[in-house]
């Protein structure tokens, strides 16, 4: 509906601001299977290739006195690891690997998308959707595991008046089973509009060659507002891995400690 | 003619959706207003609050992106 907008001819914008999550097949132009390979699997592939670079052979030296990259690599170690003990407890601790796995994961994703020409790979819904959903399949089994029935207990507020409870357990259970939902469009969400938002301003960088009266103004303008945007985009993307991380903490607390 | 009337339906409950990002925005403000506002009156305590208020950002900012969603979903797949 939207792809017929296309083409400078009519006035319109020179590309469409969606056009950068298209997944395309790396060789040819057939068609897009399950085994084909992509820019989604060779950014993702780039995306695991940094994270080695970083954690594995950045801390290979062990040195005592680190260098830049060993520090960098035990100051998110660090960062995470305390994360986790404060949110989800001494005993969510066994999940550290999980959410450090995720943080970073997502943290180099969104930031290997900033660069120019990059796909980010975080911003299909389909990826963010299976990271969510695995969440969610853990917080479940690991409550069922952990509490047998008890578990049951987190849509129970047994603090409320007796009357009440049963109002708040349907609520209790809405917001359970809409976690994978938000879980996974907040991220996905955060990273489309941001994208989308500097290609339409890139869309406008280029009016100066259309026209020179309006370029003089609409050209530094966009120009500016992409530079700021960028550096709005650098913060969301860290904030993005972080919240994603944290909330991954605070499932795994209900599912650990289901009684409020 | 019909299909420009449901074209121009959705482009208009796609810019009415946009309207959601005012509410996240009210949220978003209100959380870490609220935060900062403690965090001047007890400096020491705030340093430990930093994640609740991060998780009380997602969690007001979740409704807007959801409204973002809808309009993506009226531009693109209606």
């Amino acid at each position: 509906m939207a792809t017929d907008a296309h083409g400078a001819a009519e006035g319109g914008l020179v590309f469409h601001p969606m056009d950068q999550f298209i997944v395309k097949p790396l060789f040819g132009h057939g068609e897009v299977g399950i085994f084909t390979l992509t820019n989604v699997t060779l950014w993702m592939a780039l995306t695991v290739l940094a994270i080695f670079a970083l954690l594995v052979l950045g801390t290979s030296g062990r040195a005592t006195i680190p260098n830049r990259i060993q520090s960098i690599a035990e100051l998110a170690y660090d960062f995470i690891r305390k994360m986790v003990e404060d949110v989800a407890g001494k005993d969510g601790l066994v999940f550290f690997p999980y959410v450090m796995t995720l943080f970073v994961f997502i943290l180099f994703a969104n930031f290997l998308g900033l660069l120019p020409m990059a796909f980010t790979t975080t911003s299909h819904i389909a990826v963010t959707a299976v990271l969510a959903m695995l969440v969610f399949l853990t917080v479940t089994i690991v409550g069922f595991v952990k509490n047998g029935v008890g578990f049951f207990g987190l849509f129970w507020v047994s603090s409320a008046p007796l009357a009440l409870r049963p109002v708040l357990a349907l609520i209790e259970v809405i917001s359970y089973f809409v976690r994978p939902v938000s879980h996974s469009v907040r991220l996905a969400g955060n990273m489309m509009a941001g994208h989308a938002v500097i290609k339409v301003f890139a869309a406008f960088a280029p009016t100066i060659i259309i026209s020179t009266g309006i370029g003089l103004v609409v050209t530094p303008l966009s120009i500016l507002a992409i530079a700021t945007i960028y550096a709005l985009e650098v913060l969301v993307a860290f904030i993005q891995a972080y919240v994603f991380a944290i909330l991954t903490c605070v499932y795994l607390k209900d599912a650990l400690h289901p009684h409020h | 003619m019909e299909g420009d009337i449901v074209q121009m339906g959705a482009y208009i409950g796609a810019g009415l959706a946009c309207t959601g990002m005012g509410g996240a925005a009210v949220g978003v403000g209100h959380v870490v207003g609220n935060f900062l506002s403690g965090a001047l009156r007890n400096p020491s305590a705030a340093g430990g609050q930093t994640a609740t208020m991060f998780i009380g950002i997602a969690f007001a900012e979740a409704l807007g992106i959801f409204s973002f969603l809808v309009a993506l979903l009226l531009m693109f797949a209606v």
